[in-house]
């Protein structure tokens, strides 16, 4: 047991998830009185011991059940499994479906119906025995059995087979929302149901320690911005709000504790007659903060309108540090959009409202750097003043159009400072299209941004407003 | 010595105080009793972090000490402070007392004004400590309360280290509007709790509103859980659901439809942003 626990953290340390040498030891004493056959209560006390931020718990829980899954496989269940695999070995196996998949699938529905969890679970273990055509030895990742299956089955189907096999009983919009969510949520259970199948048998097959380097993802906050999945955009859309948050407090704290402003002359004479007019205490006013106006510059070509909603919506979450915020979206032409990002406002709903009310794409909808830039010195120029600091977000691929560099360093000169946010890897700065390093030596600096600590980070900067060196 | 022999006596006792843990709640409790550490329980507004504190105690028929902590909370607020007006008395009222013995006299617990941390540890008889909204305070300030957390005890410079007489279970709340420092987190066990599942809300709604039935509370709790699901700036709370629930029993509503529910929705969400978008979402007309 003790030597699963030391590989298991090692293989939450190896995810990122902090866990100290006390915490480790924790997790052993807690396992003293946890009762091992209850998997739940296994799993609460690991969790209470290992993990310490509820940003983590998620890649816990996965990882949790690639090492310790196998352990919640009761026996029976384990015999059904045998048996079903030599019936599923031997026919081709790679023929799948037909009508047997069929039967299958409806066997399931009912099932999922019903909410007999039991029978769910063992038409989960059929159906991984007989259409993964799992291979003992092949190192093929989990996620590849899983599309598999799902695919033979033809689950895709599922959520709407199950809203059929519900019925209807009135036509109440909220009656129909729940209807709709149940089935959500019965097709959710059995895909997990699946995947805890096909882990289970890989990891009898190769040892956790494998399989958890396969199926291993990234903490939410090291997702790359540009290539996450679905699946890693809703785990964003959780935690940017909190993150944000977070950041507000932190920065007001800073602040407020940071430098001290002048003398109060008044408060530390009231002050004094406590000690018989001595000036023993001196005190003095907050200081006065001068705050930048806020000026972004938002690429939204496909991949990259991702990456500006996240900094939209990090930047406005401490848009009281700036005496005004503005931004400012574009393709190949650009557009005002402050007016879509109130407060309280929802960004990705915002987002879409943006690219349905503002004109920004003027020719093709491939992005330009050199006519967006064109176009924004031209309408919108005087707005950067001296006291602005502007920070355009974008991958620098300007569809081999002219550059036009002289354009951002026009723009550096107007502005208090000038950043670029990439949210690409600095390897691929100038390879193919992009042309960072025209505009990069106008800019005050230009940050590799690809994940949500980097531009938490970022913002940060910026909102305390630090000086940076000149990049040469 | 421990209060609870597993965790599902913990799960029952809880119960008794009219607390529904589910297992993961009530294995995290039986650990704090038997390894001596503190809960932080970590999660949104409204699900029940400072009523688990509140039932622990009730459960283990130990008394509640609640530090309330907010941003500027000192030593002296937290943990303990001479009461200086006494002490200026018995200096008064000496005079002429050579300062040596008076020092001895005037620095004992009989001048010490003890403030909930200093109650918990010199307490008789053990207690359940209740560290609520510990996020609120400033970083520097946390680092009081480590020497409580670890060792139980602490140190007064006049008089010495002062040593818990019983155990106190410590239980920290946060809504994690700030990141905690490490420090803190390595000494607790952590708990994070979330909207519970619509049975167990279901449940949680038939203990604490009597007389609802229980088709409606089921009803309740599915509608709640929906509501959740959708992107609004504050998710109704346990305590929400519970108010709403009582609000229809009180209007005598039996069904639950879209109509309803967009009559009474504001006791369920808190701004007028959600509140449109929940309506939109139900099919009736916003507003």
């Amino acid at each position: 047991m003790i030597g699963t626990l030391v590989s298991f953290v090692d293989e939450l340390r190896q995810v990122g998830v902090p866990v100290s040498m006390v915490e480790a030891l924790d997790a052993a004493s807690a396992l003293e009185h946890t009762d091992l056959g209850d998997r739940e209560a296994f799993r609460a006390s690991l969790a209470a011991t290992l993990v310490k931020n509820a940003r983590h718990v998620a890649t816990f829980d996965a990882t949790f059940d690639v090492f310790f899954g196998m352990r919640a496989a009761d026996s029976s269940g384990d015999e059904a499994v045998t048996a079903g695999d030599d019936v599923g070995a031997e026919p081709t196996g790679g023929g799948g479906g037909g009508p047997d998949a069929g039967e299958l699938f409806d066997a399931i529905v009912a099932a999922l119906a019903s909410g007999d969890r039991d029978a769910v679970r063992t038409l989960a273990r059929r159906a991984v025995s007989e259409l993964s055509g799992i291979q003992p030895g092949r190192p093929v990742g989990g996620r590849y059995y899983y599309y598999r299956v799902m695919r033979r089955l033809g689950a895709e189907s599922l959520v709407d087979r199950l809203l059929g096999a519900t019925g209807d009983d009135g036509d109440d919009p909220l009656d129909a929302r729940l209807r709709a969510e149940r089935a959500q949520v019965a097709a959710e259970s059995f895909r997990s149901e699946v995947r805890q199948e096909i882990i289970r048998r890989l990891v009898e097959d190769r040892g956790p320690e494998a399989v958890a380097q396969t199926l291993r993802s990234p903490l939410v906050e090291d997702v790359d911005l540009m290539h996450a999945t679905r699946e890693e955009l809703a785990r964003l859309d959780a935690v940017i709000a909190p993150l944000a948050r977070k950041l507000a407090t932190r920065l007001a704290d800073r602040l407020r504790r940071g430098r001290r402003g002048r003398l109060d002359v008044r408060r530390t004479i009231r002050r004094s007659l406590e000690h018989g007019g001595a000036l023993v205490a001196p005190k003095f006013k907050p200081p006065r903060v001068s705050k930048p106006e806020l000026i972004l510059l938002c690429d939204v070509s496909g991949s990259m309108a991702t990456f500006a909603r996240f900094t939209l919506q990090l930047t406005y979450a401490i848009s009281h540090h700036f005496s005004r915020v503005r931004s400012f979206a574009f393709v190949d032409g650009i557009d005002e959009v402050t007016r879509y990002f109130g407060p309280g406002v929802d960004f990705a709903d915002a987002v879409v409202d943006m690219s349905a009310g503002a004109t920004l794409v003027w020719r093709d909808g491939h992005s330009d750097y050199g006519a967006a830039l064109d176009s924004f010195l031209d309408r919108y120029g005087d707005v950067v003043t001296a006291r602005s600091t502007v920070i355009i977000t974008g991958d620098a691929r300007s569809n081999y159009r002219d550059a036009r560099p002289e354009l951002v360093e026009e723009l550096a000169r107007r502005a208090r400072a000038l950043f670029w946010l990439n949210p690409e890897s600095h390897r691929y700065w100038d390879t193919g299209d992009s042309v960072m390093s025209l505009y990069g030596p106008h800019c005050a600096d230009v940050v590799e941004v690809r994940t949500l600590r980097q531009l938490e980070r970022f913002v940060e900067r910026v909102a305390l407003h630090r000086r940076f060196a000149r990049r040469a | 010595m421990s209060l609870w022999e597993s965790p599902s006596e913990v799960a029952t006792a809880l119960e008794r105080a009219g607390y529904l843990a589910d297992p993961k709640i009530a294995q995290v409790v039986y650990l704090a009793d038997r390894l001596e550490k503190p809960i932080l329980a970590e999660g949104p507004a409204g699900v029940g972090k400072t009523a688990l504190a509140v039932a622990i105690a009730t459960a283990g028929g130990r008394r509640l000490v609640r530090l309330q902590c907010y941003e500027g909370l000192d030593e002296a607020k937290a943990l303990y402070e001479w009461n200086y007006h006494k002490q200026l008395l018995r200096i008064q009222a000496d005079e002429g007392r050579a300062w040596d013995t008076l020092e001895g006299d005037i620095f004992t617990r009989d001048f010490l004004l003890t403030r909930p941390l200093l109650e918990a540890i010199s307490s008789d008889d053990p207690v359940v400590l209740l560290i609520d909204e510990v996020d609120r305070v400033e970083m520097e300030t946390e680092a009081l309360l480590l020497e409580v957390l670890d060792a139980f005890q602490i140190t007064i410079p006049e008089l010495g280290t002062m040593e818990a007489r019983s155990r106190p279970i410590v239980v920290l709340t946060s809504n994690n509007t700030r990141e905690l420092s490490e420090a803190l987190k390595r000494r607790c066990l952590f708990l994070h709790i979330t909207y519970p599942t619509a049975e167990r809300e279901r449940d949680i709604l038939l203990a604490r509103v009597p007389g609802l039935p229980e088709r409606l509370a089921t009803r309740i709790a599915e509608v709640v859980r929906s509501l959740r699901e959708l992107p609004v700036r504050k998710a109704p709370s346990v305590s929400e659901s519970i108010d709403w629930a009582r609000t229809l029993l009180a209007l005598g509503i039996e069904d639950v439809d879209a109509g309803v529910t967009a009559d009474t929705i504001n006791v369920l969400l808190k701004y007028q942003t959600d509140i449109d978008k929940a309506l939109v979402t139900l099919g009736a007309p916003p507003g």
